[in-house]
């Protein structure tokens, strides 16, 4: 099994998020990147089958020289190989456009992405690079089981759970539960060092379509102060939430 | 060239958020001097869509289409699509409508949007707001497609009623075996308990809690609420409580008018993910802890004190208002 795992270069999790040229672009000034979580969990599931089922597992980034250190974490993880495609991410269509592309050449059978990224949000890589494949697709998947060309897969929708049977090729929008929290692999310096001779290969973007542009970021509004209330008369909780807030 | 929106429904029942995105097509259709026109799947009540300025409903009743399937409803959307000019759709931002957006996008080479807060801010370029930055920020995102798919956010646009009549015509749509080839086994959904996605309140509880022994309190003040129970990132990681209940950047985000934190300290991925909550509240015995400066109304206390304390006088308020 050909694995394929589309990563994404984004802002730590703890990382404040400002703005800079007349707020049109994101402020990277001080920002440490990652990869993308709900990739990494897609990451570490493909590990799993790397090592219980014999899969080759390539990583795929579509963005800037910027973002190999992100890549470079990936192959010290243990994916076999890399793909740079040397493009900045212009959005989620032109992005699943260059992954298409990416996929054709290299003969996948499995391709992991995150259901989304956390910095742009978009949510639409995975499901639109499967339909221009004409390839099975599941989305908010948090269980896989593949056994030989059949794929078991359990999906998280509003208030619970589904099993979905369905067959390679096929691609995951993945999240947190593909693998646990604990599962997921720090590299070690083995790791690091066999990183550094592996494979990145960088290849030059397709032309592509870019159906929506983002003209201008803001921040959320200032917030007012905190009203308090006394833990010895939390009945004035109630009330306010009834009289002023109005939400209860 | 009416304005096409996906209503979703469980069980023949319209979900509330396919009143929302009806209420938020209404608005585009005026701004644009069109209609709105719905598509429905296996639904009992089509015509209600109408209370929600739904003028047309395609109604789908097909047997195959009784589950959810990504594929096959976007077939269907884009069919529908087609037979109505249509060249702009309309969607939640659900598990389901992330699902199927993006195949629908991609079978229209259509711009997807999701996570929409407000209407338009104009039509003509066509731009949205949308949160962005796992709602640490927003984006005013273009749209220059031919078609466009809007995803709106839950209980950001909210219910308007704009009653018109609703035509209610039959809608068969031409799916082959290809549009099934993703199955659904097995659905396995809590009944008869609100969910994060589409609680109007959410109650939520953290490391403070010092165990799972101790979520008893969190779930009756939810009961007494009728609200969600939901969970910080450290509960969930350390299996007090299931993944799905995870709120925060990396977990669900919630946009409930009402979210209690009990002992959560606010880290800023857990602030990212409640951030379109209306108002929030928390209790904990830090009076330092971050999410102060994030709440509007604050309780510096013993959750194991203040908690009991609170669902009873709810109940008494409950009571009096019954």
């Amino acid at each position: 099994m050909k694995i394929l795992v589309c990563i994404s270069n984004v802002p730590d999790t703890t990382s404040k998020i400002n703005f800079t040229e007349g707020d049109t672009q994101f402020d990277t000034n001080g920002v440490q990147f990652v990869i993308n979580p709900n990739d990494e969990f897609g990451l570490t599931r493909a590990m799993w089958f790397k090592e219980k089922q014999g899969a080759t597992v390539h990583v795929v980034n579509v963005g800037g020289a910027q973002t190999e250190p992100t890549i470079r974490k990936a192959l010290a993880i243990g994916a076999d190989a890399a793909i740079r495609v040397n493009a900045e991410p212009k959005d989620g269509f032109f992005v699943a456009q260059q992954l298409a592309e990416v996929v054709k050449n290299g003969d996948y059978d499995l391709i992991i992405a995150g259901r989304e990224s956390i910095d742009y949000n978009g949510g639409m890589v995975p499901g639109i690079l499967a339909t221009l494949l004409d390839m099975n697709f599941v989305n908010t998947c948090i269980g896989l089981e593949i056994d030989g060309d059949t794929a078991t897969a359990i999906r998280e929708i509003d208030g619970g759970k589904e099993t979905i049977s369905t067959s390679l090729p096929l691609v995951i929008g993945g999240q947190k539960g593909l693998v646990e929290e604990s599962d997921l692999r720090i590299p070690n310096m083995r790791g690091i060092m066999m990183a550094r001779k592996k494979a990145l290969n960088v290849v030059e973007p397709v032309d592509a379509e870019q159906p929506t542009q983002d003209q201008k970021f803001e921040k959320p509004a200032a917030k007012g102060p905190v009203k308090l209330v006394d833990a010895g008369n939390v009945g004035e909780l109630v009330e306010l939430l009834h009289n002023e807030a109005k939400v209860i | 060239m009416s304005v096409l929106v996906y209503t979703e429904s469980l069980k023949g029942k319209f979900k509330k958020n396919a009143f929302e995105v009806a209420s938020y097509a209404h608005k585009v259709a005026q701004d644009l001097g069109t209609t709105v026109t719905a598509v429905s799947f296996n639904a009992e009540d089509d015509a209600s869509l109408g209370t929600y300025g739904v003028s047309k409903v395609l109604k789908v009743s097909d047997d195959s289409l009784k589950t959810f399937n990504a594929k096959a409803y976007a077939d269907v959307l884009a069919q529908a699509a087609k037979a109505e000019d249509t060249k702009i759709i309309i969607l939640s931002s659900s598990a389901d409508s992330k699902f199927l957006a993006p195949i629908l996008a991609a079978k229209l080479t259509a711009g997807y949007v999701p996570n929409v807060v407000a209407a338009p801010e104009s039509t003509s370029p066509f731009v949205v707001k949308r949160t962005a930055f796992s709602n640490k920020g927003f984006a005013m995102t273009e749209i220059s497609s031919d078609t466009k798919i809007i995803g709106v956010s839950s209980n950001a646009f909210g219910l308007v009623e704009n009653s018109v009549s609703a035509a209610v015509e039959d809608f068969g749509p031409s799916l082959g075996d290809d549009a099934f080839s993703v199955k659904s086994v097995e659905v396995d959904r809590v009944v008869g308990k609100a969910t994060i996605a589409d609680a109007d309140i959410v109650v939520s509880g953290g490391r403070g809690l010092k165990g799972p022994e101790n979520w008893g309190m969190v779930e009756e003040l939810a009961d007494v609420l009728g609200a969600a129970t939901a969970c910080s990132k450290p509960v969930s990681d350390m299996g007090w409580r299931p993944h799905s209940e995870h709120v925060g950047q990396t977990g669900k985000p919630v946009a409930s008018n009402l979210y209690i934190a009990i002992g959560i300290s606010g880290a800023i991925q857990h602030l990212a993910g409640i951030n379109a909550s209306k108002v929030k509240v928390v209790i904990n015995n830090d009076p330092e802890a971050p999410f102060f400066k994030a709440a509007d109304y604050g309780i510096v206390g013993d959750a194991f004190e203040v908690v009991p304390e609170l669902i009873e006088k709810l109940k008494e308020f409950k009571a009096q208002n019954a």
